[in-house]
Parts: structure tokens; C-alpha cells; sequence
């Protein structure tokens, strides 16, 4: 039986499928300095985002929002395409659109970028995270929150380098795009990717979506695109889900996506953040009752990490929702 | 479409103008990336915007709505200036050489015959100089003064890129790169699709804005070919089978002509449709057309149609005008004269130009019923939803009548795509609380009419009480019995014409296909163009074999499309005047000697030689037509007419307002606004977000594009002082919207004639019911006013003003 699937075009299995992804292929664990090493290693999965084969349809949006269930509010509109008018506990992904003028050619070109998870081989996130296995990753690559672990301290979204997990108002829980990990665990690819309607979204072995890129860039050079190129950025050890990009020398036209990410340097000199989470907990009084079950635990925090963690948060976490 | 979805996979280039595809059409839009990806090629979008399927093109030039005649007859020009013409498939498919009436003529917008108190021509010196044997005079080395070839060359000609400039406002430069990339498709092994939509049909000359593409596309060879073709894009997932089953008032089932008054008997309404061959040898297939009409007719009366009575002809309708299209029924309802309303899925009070005549129409009715799976606005058009409704509802008396039926989702049978397949489907759940089927609706209807007639005469009750009705359940017809009717059968046992003691099909099975249709009374069909849909190998439609032969996305055994199964029309056209294909890696058909054989259904009699039978089948020429004779009201060149509303006058002759032989009501002459008081020009558009008035209903949808607004530039904006997201209040002489303003790039300013001419923008998917926002559509500026040939509003150029505003008042 492979161990994902090759495409994410493929119709989905009919024959029953084992769930494939499971507690024994992680390989990081939130605030867990244990982790067992695990006994064998997924292929590692990419998701592979072609920015200039998209036509901002947000079918991948309505996919997301049926496949996990989630209710983003009708708003209102704000003068651009855009919405909801930033990702949220209940849009784990969002069209991106930017009007650029090719200083080169005078030429209006309208980039849409799908924006989501990165699932990041070194993950920020994941790093940042005080609270024992809210945050994990899995061998092909997939990092996931399981939610029931979650304190909603919002550290998540400062460590991460693309500014992606949102806190939930309603059950303080951090919310992310799982990379369909439900789906990906039986064989069948993102819904996102399923959706989209020119295969601007593909899904499959990181091998296979960096070759695939590779072709893309190859037809955007002979369209004129000299800079072309593939964002799998090494500041973050590489990524789950890449672009192809027409203007991979600057990617901060897209809507800001960052021309280097790095995790933020007071997350990876934290040491303590194995022992943790009081200091959260403090900041979200009107929590209390969802995180009862976390003070019954024996928690400590080091005075050096109530600083460190200060630092990391700044403004609190609520700005973020 | 001429071609099919997967078709567009085999393109060189495609050509997006009056349409924007990755938008209205992002599922069938994958074939495009697919030609781009895997073919390399190249994507031209067209556009007053920067839309989204610019957003993925190759190059983008500005347009101004309602010039697209002018920049297309500039191609043709530059064209025919530049040599690049597919010569052998010009001269020998089209009617390049043929000679035209010395008594034709053109000057300065108008053809010989115009009638200017009538507002239409008189069509007789439209056509060919015929021999003494019959048939039209030809000159094969173009050199003949009045060939149409030298006609047309002369016609363009004023079309020069400084014109195309000065009319369209698309840089001289912008639209030379446009021409120069359309022009390397004249070489035989190359090809170009066209993908349009409502951006060229919805305009006042909007059948001669797609009549200019395909005259190109013939001059290039393009037509016939894998890869190339006219594409419409069909809006909804069945408005192909809505025309081809004949829903619209001039027409039957399959494109044959509803007869009108003048027409008082059979022979009086065939006479004109005998169509004799124009050129010698050629096909001319409407000559069978009495074998439709009289199967149609079975189909319809049974054993009620006979020779005696003329296949029960005195049943039908005659039209006592050329149409009761959406504008004159409105027209007609507006003045007071007509009671009662059917409104069968869909939405007349977003979806009709001028939503002040409209409500006020509707008002004047004593019953409206709607059918529809939605709470619909025009259900509720008598509800006063404050500013986005404003209505008195104690004045209207109009008794509304809501039948809820099932959506497409709930119901089996078939829907028509726009590449002509007919694709069986089944329902995936069931019907919530009271919703019906449509079939259920309209047999009710029918059974109960039926029971009144019996009992009460009535002044002629023959056509309702003989009206073919034989379905197991008579409350409910099932799609596969209508599906079957369609397709038609032998009334009796049919032999060959050849060997009477031959039978080809035994009495009461289904007819093969079309072919053994006959104008005796002996077969029935309620639809010869779907004959072979359903026949005794099965229903076709319900077939799902994807297997791909050749290679080249022909997939023969997947659903089945209409005619014969055939996927891609006057496909004999794809191989060169000896039969061989233009370019092998493309084939569709080649003559192996004896007949014709490929990948596809031969558009052609598989035996008919291919110097001697033309491509075009249908026309009695066997070429199709550069010249198009008397077939279209406004002339048989395209000419640019300014839309009927436009910020500058027409610089071909500015004596004439619009499209010199449209139709337009009193009444609707005196809301024309006029560029000094309305000064920017406007044009409708869909979203992806959204579909049509359906999706605001769905909270996904609503979510991800929430709320109504309009487009502008940011020069627009800055003179008009209009913050992005501010709120905008557009007004037009018929009527004003409140709105959110986007103000973007992607309009640009454009110099039309000297004149600086900004762009609106204003989607149409908002309305007062549902889940999205409450707004408006566009309809409530738009005129009443469509076009010359088919009468379809001309929703996409028209004039607006717009000033900041403040937001709606709370309800």
C-alpha cells in the first residue's frame, strides 16, 4: 500500500484504506522533549501552489470550508476581492490578490496567492508552542494542532514566519490548515487541491512536486519570466506547500510573502519551553474554564521563560484573531 | 461551440474576447491551462477589464464594450494587408469567390435597401449573381471586382490600427501585437480557438460581433480543426438544450423555424425552406428539413397529423411577429396586455433590463406563478425590502403563485453542455418538504387544461385534446420517455429505399438516428438534432467510456453529443481540398480513396468526394460565408454601430445611434441617456463566487464575495473623490444602485476619438433575498433595448454617473 497518494487528481481509493498517519509517525511533539524516535519514515508530501496557472477562483476556499466544516462570517466588502479579509479560526486558507506593475514592461499583473500553512520542515510554530502535543509533525512533513491539547496562548502565531494560525474567540483553540492530514492518512489529497479547477494546486511526494515544478518553470522562462522559480524557502528548512512563482526573486510582491523566513530568533534560543504554560494561561482569564484541565497538571514556568515568552508574545494574542 | 471542451487542449492560441472564461467558466478553463502547460500555448485576453483570466494570459489589450466589431475587422484587415490567410482553405471553404448582385452596395454604415422609417432593410440585393443554370456565379481567381473576397477587402478597409485606436481605444501597439499573434494561425498547421460568451451576445450587434470572429477564424482556416473553432461558452449547464429543444418563441425543437401569419399553409411555409444546392454537387442538408417538420409533427399529434391535414399543421401557432422575445413580452406586459405570467427557473427583476419597467410590469398582471427551487426576488417582487426593493405594496394586485421545485441535483436526466453533449445525470438526494419535479408541474398543468377542454370545448380544442400524451404515469412524464420521444421511432416498418424487401427499423424501435427520419408519416422524432440519443443500442447519454484513442480528447464513447455523436462540426473542413489533414499531428478525418475516415463522425457523406462536395454541409453553397447574404437583419458585412448608449458618437457615420435596424418601444427611446449627463461608460459582468442569483443563497458563497459592489479605476476615483470601499451611488436615466466601490488597476482610463472614456464595472450577483448582503444588479440602470438579429438585451455597454456616497440607512 503507498503511503500517500501520487496525485492529488487521482480519484480517491474505494477499497478501504487503513488509516496511514498516526501517533507513532510523529517525529516533533509541542513541549515534548521525549518523543520516541519513530520506527519507520513516511515519504515526504507536498502540497505545490502555481501561482501563475491560479485564476483566484476560490474553489479551494469553498473546499476547505465544506471538507473541515468551518462558518466564516459574511462581511462586508472592503474595496478589494479578497474574503474573508484575513485568514481565521474558521478559513484556514485565503486568495491573496495583489495589483503589480511590472516596472520592467509597464504591464498590470494581478498575482493571486492562495495563502495557508506552510507546513514548515522546521516549523515556528511547533517551537513556540508551551503545551504538550497541541502542536505536532509528522514524518512525510504534515504539521498538525490537535486541538484537544491547545491552550490558545497564541504563541503558535508568533513563531510563526508567515503569520498563519488564528485563535478562536469562542473555544480559545488555535486553527490552522491540517494540509487535509484526515484525508492525506486515507490515501487521498487535500480537498483544496481536489477543487481546483486548473490544477494550480497539485498534491503528492515532495520529490514529485519539486519535478513538477521544475516543468512549470521551465514554460514560465520561455513566456519571458527570467526569474521564475520555485519558494520552498531553506530559512525554514524547506516547506509542505510550495509555490511556483513568475517573480520567484521577490516574493514579497505576493501579498507579502516573506523573501526569507526565519523563525524568530528568541523562539529558537528558548529553551524552556518544554516546562511552560502558566504565563498563558494568565493572559486569558476568560479561558479559565477550557483550561482546567491544564492547571490540574503540575505546571511550572522558569522565571527566564515567563521573560522569554513575554518577549515572544508582545501585544498578546488576541490582536491575532 | 463548434468544437468541444476538451477540445480546447489542441489550441496553439486562444482568443478570449467577450467572454472572460476563467471567471464565468474556471471548470471548463482547465483546458485552456492544459493547452498552455502541455502545448505551449499562448493566451490573448481582450477585455475593458483586467479580468481573471487575464490575470493568466500571455498578452492583454484594452477594448472599449461595444467595439469588438471594429478591432475584429481591423484583424481581418491587418490580415489580408499582411498575407496571413490560409489561401487554399479560403478560397475553396468559403464563399471568397462568389459573386455578388451588381445592386449591392455600402456607404457610410448602411447597405443598399435601408428603410429608415421602418428601421430594416430590404434584403434583396444581398446575395449572388446567379447563372442561367441556377446556380451563383464564381470567379476561383478572386479577381472579379464584385467576388465577395474584393467586397470584403474593400469593406475592412477603413478598419486601419489608427481607426481601431480612435473607435476601440486600444493602443495602436497593444492591438498590433493582438494581430500579429492571431495572424500566425493562417499557416496550416496552426490553431486558434475562440472562447466567447455574453460579452459579445449582449450587445445591440452582439450576433455580428460573433459573426466578425467567425469570419476571421474561416480566413485563418481555423474552423473545423482540432484546436480551433467558435466557442460560446454556455452560461448555464443546460442553455444549449434550452435552444435546441426550441424554448425560444421563433423556434420548434432543433433550430426548425416557428411559421408565422403570412404562412397559411404547409406548402406556403416549406416553400421557402426547399433550399436548392447553390453551387452544383453540394449537399445542402436542409432539404430534408421536411422530414423533421413532418416527424416533429408525429412526434407532437400522432395519428392526429396525416397527409390530409397537412401533419396537423392548423395546430401550431403563427407567429404574427418575428418574436415574443423577453423585451416585447415585457413590453407587452408593461402596456397592460398580458394577464398571466409563467416564470419557469428564473429571475426576471434582476435578470431584465430596466427593473423600474419590469416591477411595473409584473405590478400590471393578475397572476404570476413562479417556479423555481428558490425563494426568488421576482416571487417576492411585491415585498418592500426598503431601499432594494422599494415598492407600495398595498398598490399591487398581482396574485403570486410559488411552486417550489426540485434543482438539478435532485432530478435525473440530461443536460446539454456547451460543446453540444448531452451528459445523463442522476439525482444525488431527494427533495425537500413540497418541492416537485418540473415534469410533475407541467403534466399537472397539461392533464388538468386537457380535463377543461373535453368538458368545455373551447373556440379550437383539437391541438390540446390530440397532443401526443402516451407516458405510463400521464401525471408525470419520466426524462427517459421524453428522452426516447426525442430521439424518435418507426411508426410503421420502414424499408429501404433501395430493396423494399428490406426492413431497416421494424415498426414501434427507436430510429438509429436522424438519417432514417422521413416526411411520410412513417417515423416520429420530437427533436432531430438529438435523434441518436437514446436508440435501441441504449441511452446514450448515460455512457461514461473516457478510453481516448487517439490521443486528442475526442472521447466518442463519453455521453453523446449532438449531431450523430459527431464532436467536432464541419470537421471535413480539417483536411485540405484533396482530403488529406492540413496537419497530421491534428487529424480528424482524411479520405482514404474511397470515403472518409477518423477519430470523429465525418461531417460529411462518408462516400462524398472531396473536390466535389464542400465542408459547410448546411449551406446550400457547401462553403460557409464570408458575405452572409439575407440571413442576418443588420447587413451581410459586420459593421461597427456605437452601442445604443455611448459616451462618444459613432466616427463612421454619427448620424446613426446604435444598430440602425434594432427594434426599440417608444416608451423606452426617451430613457436613452446621453454622454453630457451620464459621461462613463458602464458594463455587467458575473463573478466566480457566485452563480447567477443562486449562490447568494448558500453561506459558502456568501461568505467569499459578501457583499454588492462596483469597479473603477483609480483615476476615476481620484477625480470623483471615492475611497476604496467607500460608498458609491451609480445612477443611470432608468434607474440608481448604492454600492461598495473597488477601486483597482485593472480598469484603466482609455482615448476613444480623443476623448477620455472611463470604465464601470458592475457585477450582477446581488439582490433583497438570501444569505449574501442585500444589494443590487445591474439591471436596475441597464436599458431596454437588444439586439438587431435575436433581440438579447444589451446588458454589457451603457451610461452611468457615480458619486461618493453615504452607506444604506439600517432596515
Amino acid at each position: 500500500m503507498p503511503d500517500s497518494p501520487t496525485t492529488a487528481v487521482s480519484n480517491p481509493p474505494v477499497q478501504e484504506f487503513v488509516n496511514n498517519l498516526g501517533a507513532s509517525d510523529m517525529i516533533s511533539r509541542s513541549a515534548t522533549g521525549d518523543l520516541p524516535p519513530p520506527a519507520r519514515r513516511l515519504t515526504e508530501v507536498a502540497k505545490l501552489i502555481d501561482v501563475s496557472k491560479c485564476i483566484g477562483c476560490k474553489a479551494c476556499q469553498s473546499a476547505c470550508i465544506e471538507w473541515n466544516d468551518t462558518s466564516p462570517a459574511i462581511e462586508d466588502n472592503v474595496g478589494i476581492y479578497m474574503n474573508p479579509h484575513d485568514l481565521t479560526p474558521e478559513m484556514f486558507t485565503l486568495m491573496r490578490f495583489s495589483e503589480w506593475v511590472n516596472p520592467e514592461t509597464d504591464n498590470l499583473e494581478w498575482l493571486i496567492r492562495k495563502d495557508g500553512c506552510m507546513h514548515c520542515t522546521d516549523p515556528g510554530c511547533l517551537k513556540a508552542c508551551p503545551a504538550p502535543g497541541a502542536i505536532v509533525q509528522y514524518s512525510n512533513g504534515i504539521v498538525d494542532f490537535v486541538h484537544e491539547n491547545c491552550i490558545g496562548c497564541g504563541y503558535c502565531v508568533k513563531g510563526c514566519p508567515f503569520n498563519i494560525p488564528r485563535i478562536s474567540k469562542t473555544d480559545h483553540r488555535a486553527y490552522k490548515c491540517t494540509l487535509c492530514s484526515d484525508r492525506v492518512a486515507v490515501g487521498q489529497g487535500p480537498a483544496c487541491a481536489k477543487a481546483c479547477p486548473t490544477q494550480a494546486i497539485v498534491f503528492g511526494t515532495k520529490a514529485d512536486m519539486i519535478k513538477h515544478a521544475e516543468g512549470r518553470i521551465t514554460d514560465l522562462k520561455s513566456r519571458g519570466y527570467a526569474n521564475a522559480g520555485l519558494y520552498d524557502p531553506p530559512g525554514v528548512g524547506g516547506t509542505h506547500v510550495m509555490y511556483v512563482l513568475h517573480h520567484a526573486d521577490k516574493p514579497h510582491i505576493y501579498d507579502g510573502l516573506p523573501d526569507n523566513p526565519k523563525i524568530s530568533a528568541v523562539v529558537q534560543t528558548w529553551k524552556g519551553v518544554t516546562k511552560y504554560v502558566g504565563l498563558a494561561a494568565m493572559s486569558f482569564a476568560a479561558a479559565a474554564s477550557v483550561l482546567h484541565g491544564v492547571f490540574a497538571k503540575p505546571n511550572r514556568v522558569a522565571p527566564e521563560d515567563d521573560a522569554n515568552a513575554e518577549r515572544l508574545v508582545g501585544g498578546g494574542p488576541e490582536e491575532r484573531t | 461551440m463548434t468544437n468541444s471542451w476538451t477540445d480546447i487542449r489542441n489550441t496553439d492560441l486562444v482568443i478570449v474576447m467577450g467572454g472572460n472564461a476563467a471567471e464565468a467558466h474556471p471548470c471548463g478553463f482547465k483546458w485552456v491551462t492544459e493547452a498552455k502547460a502541455n502545448r505551449g500555448a499562448k493566451l490573448i485576453v481582450v477585455d475593458p477589464r483586467y479580468t481573471r483570466t487575464a490575470s493568466v494570459s500571455d498578452f492583454y489589450a484594452p477594448i472599449r464594450q461595444g467595439t469588438d466589431i471594429a478591432f475584429l475587422l481591423g484583424v481581418i484587415r491587418y490580415c489580408i494587408e499582411n498575407n496571413k490567410v490560409q489561401w487554399e482553405y479560403a478560397k475553396n471553404f468559403t464563399n471568397a469567390a462568389l459573386i455578388v448582385k451588381d445592386a449591392f452596395a455600402y456607404h457610410d454604415g448602411l447597405f443598399t435597401g435601408y428603410d429608415a422609417e421602418k428601421r430594416d432593410y430590404d434584403r434583396t440585393s444581398w446575395d449572388y449573381e446567379l447563372g442561367p443554370d441556377g446556380f451563383a456565379q464564381i470567379d476561383m481567381t478572386l479577381q472579379h471586382p464584385r467576388c465577395v473576397w474584393n467586397l470584403l477587402k474593400q469593406h475592412v478597409d477603413i478598419y486601419t490600427p489608427e481607426m481601431v485606436e480612435r473607435i476601440c481605444g486600444t493602443p495602436k501597439e497593444k492591438f498590433l501585437t493582438v494581430a500579429r499573434m492571431i495572424g500566425e494561425s493562417s499557416a496550416p498547421d496552426k490553431a486558434m480557438t475562440s472562447m466567447y460568451a455574453l460579452g459579445w451576445t449582449q450587445h445591440s450587434s452582439g450576433s455580428q460581433n460573433i459573426r466578425t470572429m467567425a469570419m476571421l477564424q474561416l480566413i485563418l482556416g481555423n474552423i473545423g480543426i482540432r484546436g480551433g473553432g467558435m466557442n460560446a461558452l454556455r452560461g448555464h449547464s443546460n442553455i444549449q438544450g434550452l435552444t435546441d429543444v426550441g424554448l425560444l418563441s421563433q423556434y420548434m425543437p432543433g433550430y426548425l423555424n416557428m411559421p408565422v401569419e403570412k404562412e397559411t399553409n404547409l406548402k406556403t411555409y416549406l416553400s421557402t425552406r426547399q433550399f436548392k444546392p447553390l453551387r452544383p454537387g453540394q449537399t445542402s442538408y436542409w432539404q430534408n428539413y421536411p422530414k423533421f417538420f413532418v416527424s416533429l409533427q408525429k412526434a407532437m399529434f400522432g395519428a392526429a397529423a396525416t397527409a390530409e391535414n397537412d401533419w396537423a399543421y392548423d395546430y401550431l401557432p403563427k407567429l404574427d411577429v418575428p418574436a415574443y422575445d423577453v423585451l416585447r413580452t415585457f413590453e407587452l406586459m408593461f402596456n397592460g396586455k398580458v394577464n398571466g405570467y409563467f416564470c419557469q427557473g428564473f429571475n426576471p427583476i434582476l435578470a431584465f433590463p430596466n427593473r423600474a419597467k419590469i416591477t411595473a410590469s409584473l405590478s400590471n398582471l393578475k397572476w404570476l406563478v413562479t417556479m423555481d427551487p428558490l425563494d426568488t426576488e421576482t416571487s417576492r417582487f411585491w415585498q418592500n425590502h426598503g431601499e432594494y426593493n422599494d415598492v407600495d405594496t398595498k398598490s399591487i394586485q398581482t396574485e403570486v403563485i410559488q411552486l417550489p421545485t426540485t434543482c438539478f441535483a435532485e432530478e435525473e436526466g440530461s443536460l446539454t453542455n456547451s460543446g453540444r453533449w448531452l451528459q445523463w445525470h442522476w439525482p444525488g438526494g431527494s427533495p425537500p418538504g413540497e418541492a416537485k419535479h418540473d415534469n410533475w408541474i407541467m403534466g399537472q398543468i397539461f392533464v388538468r387544461l386537457r380535463a377543461l377542454y373535453r368538458k368545455e370545448g373551447g373556440a379550437f380544442p383539437d391541438p390540446i385534446l390530440n397532443l401526443t400524451w402516451d407516458y405510463k404515469d400521464e401525471n408525470e412524464p419520466k426524462p427517459d420517455e421524453l428522452a426516447r420521444e426525442m430521439n424518435g421511432r418507426a411508426l410503421t416498418d420502414l424499408h429501404d429505399p433501395t430493396d423494399a424487401t428490406k426492413i431497416v427499423v421494424p415498426a414501434g424501435k427507436q430510429v438509429a438516428n436522424f438519417s432514417q427520419l422521413r416526411d411520410d408519416g412513417t417515423t416520429s422524432s420530437g427533436c432531430w438534432i438529438y435523434s441518436g440519443c437514446f436508440n435501441e443500442a441504449g441511452n446514450n447519454m448515460a455512457r461514461r467510456d473516457n478510453t481516448d484513442a487517439d490521443g486528442l480528447g475526442t472521447y466518442p464513447n463519453w455521453t453523446w453529443s449532438w449531431p450523430v455523436n459527431r464532436r467536432t462540426l464541419y470537421n471535413r473542413a480539417s483536411a485540405d481540398l484533396q482530403g488529406k489533414p492540413w496537419d497530421p499531428s491534428r487529424k480528424i478525418l482524411e479520405w482514404d480513396g474511397a470515403k472518409w475516415i477518423g477519430s470523429d463522425v465525418p461531417d460529411i457523406a462518408p462516400t462524398a468526394k472531396p473536390e466535389e462536395v464542400g465542408p459547410f454541409i448546411m449551406n446550400a453553397e457547401g462553403s460557409a460565408r464570408l458575405f452572409a447574404r439575407g440571413m442576418l437583419r443588420d447587413g451581410p458585412f459586420p459593421v461597427h454601430y456605437e452601442p445604443f448608449e455611448s459616451p462618444v458618437a459613432n466616427v463612421i457615420n454619427p448620424e446613426i445611434r446604435g444598430n440602425p435596424v434594432v427594434r426599440v418601444f417608444l416608451d423606452d427611446v426617451a430613457q436613452f441617456g446621453t454622454p453630457d449627463e451620464f459621461p462613463y461608460a458602464a458594463t455587467s459582468y458575473r463573478l466566480t463566487e457566485h452563480f447567477h442569483f443562486w449562490t447568494k443563497h448558500n453561506r459558502v458563497n456568501a461568505a467569499l464575495q459578501p457583499e454588492f459592489f462596483v469597479e473603477l479605476s483609480e483615476e476615476l476615483a481620484k477625480e470623483k473623490n471615492i475611497p476604496l470601499g467607500g460608498w458609491v451611488r451609480v445612477w443611470s436615466k432608468r434607474g440608481s444602485i448604492r454600492a461598495k466601490a473597488v477601486v483597482t488597476k485593472r480598469i484603466r482610463p482609455l482615448i476613444c476619438n480623443g476623448k477620455t472614456v472611463h470604465i464601470i464595472g458592475i457585477p450582477l450577483h446581488w439582490g433583497f433575498m438570501g444569505e449574501a448582503k442585500k444589494g443590487f444588479g445591474p439591471n436596475s440602470l441597464t436599458p431596454f433595448v437588444g439586439d438587431a438579429n435575436i433581440d438579447t438585451p444589451e446588458y454589457k455597454a451603457f451610461l452611468v454617473n457615480i458619486e461618493p456616497t453615504s452607506g444604506p440607512a439600517e432596515v
